[in-house]
């Protein structure tokens, strides 16, 4: 350590009066301190903005912010439900990413396990007794996001394609192939609109009774929840686990300590194919009850965010989804009650990302001056 | 040390601007107070948009969700970015919750998450345009609602083919080349419905009018648009005309110098040289009818058609600068026909159909030796089957939005070219 420093030192103290040493040595309340101030310090930055721009006062706008993520006892359950969607695509990119192999076809992935779970529902709701449509909801959906993860994977490990590049294009697809079949089963011909699917009898429907859950969010809640207790075991305590952190390093590490490193990126993916393929049942059997080729919404890319903001760990993960959860719901507030386009609430929210992110950085880092001898030396 | 200091001057920071944002609260106050004085009752009414006001289909809504309840002096809550998702029936619901007695959504793909929301709440309007369930749904609290556009896309055409014969008569283009283009969002009956009217518009006025389509397979893409409206100025067309919703072909008509007869709304202030007319539904009509009829506790029409004589189907003014000359007296004197039942805009006599079983072109419809319409079973209730349900063909026309509100018009006739299908 102390000659990757001397190393940074030398390169970087050559021509700038500042150097950036990696810190090794801060106390977590430290850090903690150092993200909490600069959530703060991001508040003031937006607040200076939206007086500026809009003349509104900033307490008011992030008092609506906040009654908009959790106002009323309906607010709270989508907040939680957004949430849990959105977490539960980010623990499906997350041991790719642990392996450093950029699944950005999450999107794609979360689709087709939807269009699994939206064709079961549809050709067999009516034929079938309504919990063996629900097991094949599941099989289905699972085994759907797992088929389009793994296409990829296989190519990377026999060929060593360019993941990122791949998995992008995947996802095209995947948008095609859904809105083909909106259009193939469109409720009205040719309206491109499936209406909700087995609105009678419910069938193939991850929801409790209403007696039970008013607002219908629970179960979906429940299977993130113990996916993310699941997903942190996976990852630090199993012996897999251990292997994705190993090929992530160094393939060559990997191979030399007798890893299949072929074997570890098909298994990955497969898992990670596989989860995105709940989270499409997720948000087609328990959320919308039918499909749209806008049904991932984008969350396979705010994922990643997630993901990373959290480095990879699925308990932190939570807090994350649910600060870019908390602002898109309170987002929608604004724009309602203070009549400020949506893209308002984006850049406020864009900018209290910035400041996280940034305090990482401060975290992981600090600035140096260089002391003028060594300067005068060189 | 410094770290101590810099931590002291954030904070000082932050007290300094909570500070300065208490002043300000005054004024705001003051703001809450002037809505509650033109506010004359206690009813509330929700609105969903698909978009925001950047689109000018939902700024349309918009407009006529503030104008209407305006006009009524109940309070307006408008939801923007709403997706065709279970987040329009969360919306729905939430606007439920804040105490709305009316809730609106202006989307197609919103028409299962509402009734969704109208099952669970008896008591709450909800009324939905575009739709087309609420007939066969049956719920005494869910409404479909829509206008006959197709009436003022025929108006609109009358511009563009008073247009077409000015180019023709200057010597600018040859009767021959008088071509139409059309930039469509997707292939299907609301989207046809409108091409056609304003098609058979203006080749009532300009008879060697054609025309070509180009769809985009997107309400809302504004590259889309511009790349489909100058694909169509490059095949030649001389005039152009949109059913999508951004400024994309517009704006691309505005470059390239082509007239332009718009809709949703007017775009004069981006294309102030090539704008002529734009048609639009105007929902204020509408809205403020329904919204009475739920404060009243009256019921609200299961699908409920606005008309040119309801004024939810009307025309922007003329832009003379790009318009043909007498354009506006041409547009009154059509109107006050087809106000009249004079003239009809699906008049079979005008246009003529070929069925062609192999190529899926026009099956189920039955024409004479010449090509006119004679029987068509239009698709009016919703099923699975996609089969014809009801005769639109009587009295020598076809009847649109008469069966239910949404249009239903989904034939392609003889002198449009579809460059591409899109669904």
């Amino acid at each position: 350590m102390t000659t990757t420093k001397a190393i940074n030192k030398e390169a970087s103290s050559r021509e700038k009066p500042f150097h950036i040493v990696k810190r090794t040595d801060m106390p977590t309340w430290k850090s903690w301190l150092i993200r909490i101030l600069s959530v703060l310090a991001s508040l003031v930055v937006c607040a200076i903005i939206i007086v500026a721009v809009t003349g509104d006062n900033p307490l008011e706008v992030y008092g609506t912010m906040i009654k908009g993520a959790v106002g009323s006892a309906r607010r709270v359950w989508v907040l939680l439900q957004e949430v849990a969607l959105l977490l539960c695509v980010s623990l499906a990119v997350t041991p790719a990413f642990k392996m450093r192999f950029w699944n950005i076809g999450a999107e794609g992935q979360v689709l087709m396990g939807g269009l699994g779970a939206t064709a079961v529902m549809l050709l067999l709701g009516h034929k079938l007794p309504a919990p063996v449509v629900l097991v094949l909801v599941i099989v289905v959906s699972i085994l759907c996001g797992a088929i389009w993860g793994v296409i990829p994977a296989v190519f990377k490990a026999f060929w060593n394609t360019n993941e990122t590049l791949f998995t992008l294009m995947m996802n095209y697809i995947a948008i095609q192939i859904v809105s083909y079949f909106t259009y193939v089963w469109s409720s009205n011909k040719g309206n491109n609109v499936i209406n909700t699917i087995n609105v009678d009898n419910h069938a193939g429907w991850l929801n409790l009774p209403e007696s039970v859950d008013r607002y219908g969010y629970l179960l979906n809640i429940i299977i993130v929840a113990v996916l993310t207790v699941l997903m942190y075991f996976y990852l630090n305590r199993s012996k897999q686990g251990y292997e994705i952190a190993v090929v992530g390093e160094s393939i060559n590490t990997a191979r030399y300590a007798g890893i299949n490193v072929k074997k570890v990126i098909i298994r990955t993916m497969l898992i990670s194919g596989a989860l995105c393929g709940v989270a499409g049942m997720l948000l087609v059997s328990g959320t919308d009850h039918t499909i749209t080729p806008n049904t991932a919404a984008g969350r396979g890319f705010t994922a990643i965010m997630v993901s990373w903001l959290a480095k990879f760990n699925p308990l932190f993960m939570v807090l994350t989804s649910l600060l870019l959860v908390f602002m898109e719901r309170g987002a929608i507030e604004i724009s309602t009650v203070f009549g400020l386009n949506t893209s308002f609430s984006e850049i406020i929210a864009g900018i209290i990302i910035f400041f996280i992110i940034g305090s990482e950085f401060f975290i992981n880092y600090s600035i140096k001056r260089t002391r003028a001898k060594e300067v005068e030396t060189k | 040390m410094k770290k101590i200091i810099a931590l002291l001057l954030v904070a000082l920071f932050v007290c300094g601007a909570l500070a300065a944002c208490g002043g300000s609260k005054t004024a705001d106050n003051n703001n809450t107070a002037a809505t509650a004085d033109q506010k004359k009752s206690d009813f509330k009414a929700g609105f969903i948009f698909l978009h925001d006001e950047n689109s000018t289909y939902d700024l349309n809504f918009i407009n006529a969700a503030k104008a209407a309840c305006e006009n009524l002096g109940v309070e307006c809550i408008l939801k923007t970015n709403i997706e065709e998702s279970n987040a329009c029936k969360e919306t729905a619901l939430d606007l439920v919750d804040q105490g709305c007695g009316f809730v609106f959504a202006d989307s197609f793909g919103h028409e299962s998450y509402m009734i969704e929301a109208a099952k669970a709440n008896p008591k709450v309007q909800f009324s939905h345009a575009t739709g087309t369930m609420a007939h066969t749904e049956k719920l005494d609290n869910y409404h479909n609602a829509f206008a006959s556009i197709y009436e003022g896309r025929y108006l609109a055409g009358v511009a563009a083919g008073m247009k077409l014969n000015e180019m023709i008569e200057s010597g600018k283009i040859t009767a021959d080349k008088a071509k139409i283009g059309y930039v469509g969002a997707y292939t299907y009956a609301e989207v046809k419905s409108g091409y056609t009217s304003f098609f058979l518009g203006a080749r009532s006025i300009c008879p060697t009018a054609t025309m070509e389509v180009q769809f985009t397979g997107s309400w809302y893409d504004e590259t889309l648009e511009k790349e489909a409206a100058t694909t169509l100025i490059n095949n030649g067309c001389v005039l152009i005309s949109q059913h999508a919703d951004s400024m994309g072909a517009p704006t691309a008509c505005e470059d390239a110098g082509v007239p332009d007869v718009s809709y949703n709304g007017s775009t004069l202030a981006s294309c102030p040289n090539t704008f002529i007319v734009s048609s639009r539904i105007d929902w204020t009509p509408y809205l403020e009818y329904a919204i009475k009829a739920a404060m009243n506790g009256d019921k609200i029409d299961a699908d409920w058609t606005g008309t040119l004589g309801t004024k939810s189907v009307v025309l922007t003014e003329v832009n003379d600068k790009a318009a043909a000359k007498d354009t506006q007296a041409k547009i009154d004197e059509v109107k006050a026909k087809l106000d009249s039942g004079e003239i009809h805009v699906f008049d079979t006599k005008t246009f003529t159909v070929t069925v062609d079983e192999a190529k899926q072109l026009n099956v189920g419809a039955k024409v004479d030796g010449e090509g006119h319409l004679t029987s068509y079973m239009a698709d009016v209730d919703t099923d699975e089957a996609f089969a014809g349900d009801t005769e639109v063909i009587a009295d020598g026309y076809f009847h649109e939005s008469e069966y239910r509100s949404a249009p239903y018009f989904a034939l392609d006739i003889d002198g449009i070219t579809l460059l591409n299908t899109k669904f």
